[in-house]
């Protein structure tokens, strides 16, 4: 028997004859995230993190003190009521435990794994609070992901109401879509998803690489909607194939969500951005991802940059994930080039820890200036600028302001610009009525309804660069907004 | 959904067109737009072709392509009654038509089947048309009995004088723009390098025109920039913006590196694809 093991049998043996005050459970340590090894998962695709062990869950769920006022709640995007999910882990009820996520979160699975819990549910937990360290709080993503997990083989699917007759649209197949789908299906509307790419799933199968959440699990999920009733329909562009006014007056749609994503890659505007072996993430995380280029020659006929030293522009999650994806395509030196400093870096904690473990070289304070080419049209060479933090700027992190003749040349034959996206103008281009705001993100009110009747939108094309779980919380607020709009309506 | 084929034809060792079932495409495009295909959704490349024409009604669309690597290649040996895996579309924006008085519209190989919609729509518009077709020799001119229907005037040249006259488009084209009726518009698609010498031919004589690139791409709606080009300074997408842009403006050495970058890996998958052919024994289509 383990000692983590042997732990566990006295604290169920404790709690046989009383109550395990706060003080034993302060005592359990922290349950640490199994993962591979840094230099063996530099040459592979498997994921990184591989899970708690049932012994370490329920360890880890005892950590939770159960706080009356359950502040981890509070932090939650979609409000899960983690404090009595916890419990039931602790208890070993996985399947009420998993009920329980269910009830606000269609997908675990994929939250478990990419929610930066440490500003949301755990920045919140008292017992993070306790220790003055977030790090040490209830690792409440890792236990939402061993539930999801331990579930993978029951498949359970969500009721359907009664067929309502109501069609509903939407216009992305990403995180806010699943939910949306969901949501209205549950309510018994026929619901269509249109998926520009070839396959579902968003941002979840072209953007987040493997490493970090297996597609077989966004696979699932999917497939759980195609088992509610809900059709999805790929090779389908909106505002190309069919525009939504179409949607609406000639296919008989009552009610539509835009949940595109972004999608229009920002460039640094900088001389030599359009030679050969300069890519935003976007490109070469999709090529690297959906499109399967790290199979080339195996299988998969998705060309990428067969780069020795890369570069890639960027402190977000995005960043890393583009930096990951080089290491593991066989580049030998991947470099992280970001103008602020480590702390101003928008990236999880967790994400910025596995780049270093896998041995990208942080180059922080650190600014491009040109790309350099090679006189038929390569990359061979960053020239950069090194930066020191002035006074705070809008965003209230110190500005970093560039030192003067501090040029300097980073040998690589890849940039990978990873700086954020910009709205895509497609929508806008083909829905008259349709109201944006100045950076073209589409203006809604707190249902998420649009300027347009029976038009909701979130995710990314509302709120610019956010996350997975901020996309599904607009859903479900557009979801419950829809659902009330068809009511009315019939 | 659909995308079965109705009608195969060769029109040169290494051109094909297809009519594929696509009626929401075929409803929804307009002159100077394209599509993405991809014949497999698991492991494939995703390609951008133009469409060279439609029929609504019957719920079809006609691509003609050249065969260069493995997709088109695996297109090529699809039959009639068979399926092209996906096609999603129409993309890109669409030609702006609109009267002006005389267009010439210059064509060179497999850009004659996206020039042949828009030359279509501008002689509809009541344009006067001229159009001038090159290729390196005879058997790859390609759609001249379409182009003479709509022409008031048709040139054709080839490099090796097999067929009509010995020489370059740039040469017609100069004499044109020169001549007693300068056209109001040149519209011109072709290789790069065909287009970036007519450009500089219509430059000279101060003649808007009006290019075609067909860049690489992967999402065509914008989401990647990988088909970026520099237009007058400044980055365009050709998926979004495009795929026309102002001849005089396009960076077209640029362009034509990039087109260029994954040319050995292409390679690789088109001689893989020919290797397995052939160990299964599959009958050659050329």
């Amino acid at each position: 028997m383990t000692d983590s093991e042997k732990l566990l049998q006295d604290l169920l043996a404790k709690q046989q004859t009383e109550k395990l005050k706060p003080k034993d459970r302060y005592e359990i340590p922290s349950q640490p995230m199994p993962a591979q090894d840094g230099v063996v998962r530099r040459n592979n695709i498997e994921e990184v993190a591989t899970g708690y062990t049932e012994t370490q869950a329920r360890l880890e769920a005892m950590r939770c003190l159960q706080c009356k006022n359950a502040p981890c709640v509070a932090g939650c995007p979609v409000k899960i009521r983690i404090k009595d999910f916890v419990t039931e882990i602790a208890d070993g009820n996985y399947g009420e435990a998993l009920a329980i996520i269910k009830e606000n979160s269609l997908l675990p699975a994929v939250c478990g794994r990419v929610c930066p819990q440490e500003v949301q549910c755990q920045e919140k937990c008292t017992v993070g609070k306790k220790f003055k360290d977030v790090d040490q709080a209830v690792a409440i993503g890792r236990l939402e992901r061993f539930v999801a997990d331990w579930d993978k083989n029951e498949g359970s699917i969500p009721d359907v109401a009664t067929e309502t007759g109501k069609k509903v649209a939407i216009i992305g197949s990403g995180p806010g879509g699943i939910v949306v789908a969901a949501d209205c299906r549950r309510a018994g509307h026929d619901v269509t998803v249109f998926e520009a790419f070839h396959k579902p799933g968003g941002v979840l199968v072209y953007g987040i690489p493997e490493f970090r959440l297996p597609k077989a699990i966004v696979k699932e999920e999917i497939d759980v909607l195609g088992k509610m009733g809900v059709k999805i329909v790929c090779n389908f562009i909106v505002g190309r194939t069919r525009t939504i006014r179409q949607l609406m007056e000639e296919d008989g749609f009552d009610a539509v969500y835009v949940g595109v994503g972004a999608g229009l890659p920002k460039f640094m505007n900088m001389e030599g951005e359009q030679l050969v072996g300069v890519y935003s993430a976007n490109e070469y995380l999709t090529r690297a991802n959906l499109m399967k280029a790290y199979q080339f020659g195996k299988g998969a006929d998705t060309p990428i940059a067969i780069s020795k030293k890369v570069a890639v522009l960027g402190g977000g999650n995005v960043a890393m994930d583009s930096a990951r994806t080089a290491v593991r395509l066989g580049a030998e030196k991947v470099y992280l080039v970001y103008r602020r400093s480590e702390i101003e870096m928008p990236a999880r904690v967790e994400e910025v820890h596995h780049a270093k473990e896998e041995g990208i070289d942080f180059r922080i304070l650190q600014n491009p200036k040109r790309v350099l080419g090679t006189e038929d049209g390569y990359v061979k060479g960053l020239e950069c600028l090194k930066y020191e933090l002035g006074e705070p700027d809008d965003s209230g992190r110190r500005r970093p302001v560039a030192i003067e003749g501090s040029e300097f040349t980073l040998d690589v034959d890849t940039v990978i610009v990873a700086i954020g996206n910009g709205a895509n103008p497609l929508i806008g281009q083909t829905t008259p009525g349709l109201e944006f705001n100045r950076w073209g993100n589409i203006v809604v009110d707190e249902n998420c309804k649009t300027s347009l009747d029976g038009v909701y939108a979130g995710g990314d094309i509302v709120l610019g660069a956010a996350t997975v779980i901020l996309a599904m919380g607009q859903g479900r607020i557009a979801a419950a907004a829809m659902n009330e709009f068809l009511q009315q309506d019939q | 959904m659909g995308n079965r084929i109705v009608t195969k034809k060769q029109l040169s060792e290494n051109v094909f067109t297809l009519e594929v079932e696509s009626s929401l495409i075929a409803k929804a495009r307009k002159p100077g737009q394209f599509v993405i295909v991809g014949i497999d959704a698991e492991a494939g490349e995703r390609i951008p072709l133009t469409i060279a024409g439609a029929d609504a009604e019957a719920g079809t669309i006609t691509l003609i392509f050249q065969r260069v690597g493995k997709t088109t290649a695996q297109m090529a040996d699809l039959e009639v009654g068979q399926e092209i895996g996906y096609i999603v579309g129409p993309l890109g924006m669409p030609t702006h038509i609109e009267k002006l008085g005389t267009v010439v519209c210059v064509g060179g190989g497999i850009g004659n089947a996206p020039l042949l919609p828009i030359a279509t729509a501008m002689k509809a518009a009541g344009n006067k048309i001229i159009t001038i077709l090159g290729a390196r020799t005879k058997e790859l001119i390609i759609l001249e009995d379409d182009f003479a229907k709509i022409s008031d005037e048709l040139i054709v040249v080839t490099d090796d004088g097999s067929y009509g006259r010995k020489g370059l488009v740039t040469e017609p084209l100069e004499e044109i723009c020169g001549g007693d009726d300068k056209p109001d518009l040149a519209v011109v698609i072709g290789p790069g390098v065909m287009m970036k010498f007519c450009s500089q031919v219509t430059k000279k004589y101060d003649v808007p025109t009006q290019v075609s690139l067909n860049t690489i791409m992967v999402d065509g709606t914008g989401m990647c920039g990988g088909c970026r080009v520099e237009v007058g300074g400044e980055t365009k997408f050709v998926c979004v913006d495009g795929p026309e842009f102002d001849g005089h403006k396009v960076d077209f050495d640029q362009m034509l590196r990039r087109l260029s970058a994954y040319k050995s890996q292409e390679q690789k998958a088109h001689q893989a694809y020919l290797d397995h052919k052939c160990r299964i024994g599959l009958k050659r289509n050329s």
